[in-house]
């Protein structure tokens, strides 16, 4: 479920190293805090963005993410999208299922994120990739 | 993409019969650039370097600067690059310090045109052309090994571990803690282990701004490792946001100890070592 519209410019970042996880993070705390989340709400805004990003290029070989400011009328938020064209995922309920993983993780990454986050709404075809679009709205 | 014989010759006369106009209008237009950020006696003597490099080559036959006798030129240009690099310039600044030959070349050029001008002029902009992609080139390299060897020193300095107390050590993790890092890390801790033959441990992540599961991932193994080695391990420094994050996440600690912040970890491992810890007794006298 997405809900609220975006308000102003989306700030995008590719995703095709190490690096460019830590620079995602930097631009979600930038903007988290530019919208007010509180510092708890900031850290797991964060957290789970350094959890899809890292997804998106370990497993997603690489993508994008776009970072933009919501507005549903009464609250603002942090709206997230994490998009690559990597080979998708095969079975959802497993991939976010806690303690699943592929990739040698503790396989908390995916269902973990959804917790942290107040909108998650994942879209993925197998060979396609996969689309993932959090959102962390303030209190 | 060499020039012949006869425009390398060619380019020599032009370079030393104009010399002094040469290299005076080569500094104006260079500094032009520079926004005066290099002093003109600096400016002077690179472009008295390059001229002088680049006469020698031309006289020595056909000119091509990835050619035996052009080393020197390669020398002189990588030297200019690699100086502005130092200096922080920008790569645009420092190639179009190489590229302003060509104006100069045209304005001598434009005064005494004849029947080969236009052909010459081309084959020049060809090499000075090649001459400003080297300068990137090395510019680009230079910038790269300053990367790497900061990062270098970055990755000794982030990761000190101290010793607290007799049989104590603390590691202070300050920043993003990626794969590298972690494994610098555990490989300090665990030898810092063997070398104080110390029982306890205390990983601090005061200075982690985000606990991911990658870093709690990193933080576990280095526990289950300093275990093997028989020392017990504290985390501490775990803030309200940090811990509210880790349940959200779903990561368990288990049974090991953590604690909010480094005091309450040492006051614990001195607990648990039989170090009593009290306040004096205020003396009755004041």
């Amino acid at each position: 479920m997405i809900t609220g519209v975006d308000v102003g410019q989306p700030q995008t970042q590719a995703i095709r190293s190490d690096e460019d996880v830590v620079r995602v993070r930097q631009l979600v705390r930038t903007v988290a805090v530019a919208v007010r989340l509180s510092l708890v709400d900031q850290t797991k805004l964060v957290t789970a963005a350094s959890e899809l990003a890292r997804n998106t290029l370990v497993y997603g070989g690489g993508g994008s993410v776009e970072v933009n400011t919501v507005d549903n009328g009464l609250r603002r938020g942090v709206r997230i999208v994490f998009a690559d064209s990597g080979p998708g995922i095969v079975d959802l309920d497993l991939a976010l299922t806690d303690g699943y993983t592929t990739g040698g993780g503790l396989g908390l990454g995916l269902s973990g994120a959804r917790r942290l986050v107040d909108e998650f709404d994942i879209w993925t075809a197998v060979g396609e990739g996969t689309r993932i679009t959090v959102t962390k709205w303030s209190r | 993409m060499a020039l012949s014989a006869e425009e390398s010759g060619r380019l020599a006369g032009l370079l030393t019969s104009h010399a002094d106009r040469v290299m005076s209008r080569w500094v104006e237009v260079a500094a032009g650039s520079l926004r005066g950020r290099l002093s003109q006696a600096e400016l002077r003597r690179q472009v008295e370097d390059l001229h002088r490099s680049m006469v020698g080559t031309a006289e020595h036959g056909p000119l091509h600067l990835d050619g035996e006798h052009a080393a020197e030129l390669r020398a002189v240009l990588a030297d200019l690059s690699r100086g502005r690099a130092r200096q922080g310039f920008s790569a645009t600044e420092t190639a179009t310090s190489i590229f302003a030959l060509k104006d100069v070349l045209l304005e001598v050029m434009e005064a005494d045109a004849g029947e080969s001008t236009l052909r010459d002029y081309v084959a020049y902009s060809r090499l000075v052309d090649q001459m400003g992609l080297f300068t990137f080139e090395t510019y680009v390299r230079t910038r790269e090994s300053l990367i790497a060897d900061q990062a270098e020193q970055l990755l000794e300095l982030s990761t000190p571990v101290v010793k607290l107390w007799e049989g104590v050590v603390a590691v202070p993790l300050v920043g993003t803690l990626d794969s590298a890092r972690a494994q610098v890390v555990m490989e300090r801790l665990l030898q810092t282990l063997v070398d104080t033959s110390s029982p306890y441990a205390i990983i601090d992540i005061t200075g982690v701004p985000a606990v991911d599961t990658q870093v709690a991932q990193h933080i576990l193994k280095t526990v289950v490792a300093a275990r093997l080695m028989g020392a017990d391990c504290i985390i501490s420094g775990i803030r309200p946001q940090i811990a509210q994050t880790i349940v959200a996440l779903g990561i368990e600690f288990g049974d090991i100890a953590t604690k909010a912040s480094l005091a309450d970890a040492l006051r614990h491992v001195l607990r648990l070592t039989g170090v009593e810890t009290a306040r004096r007794q205020p003396r009755r006298d004041r």
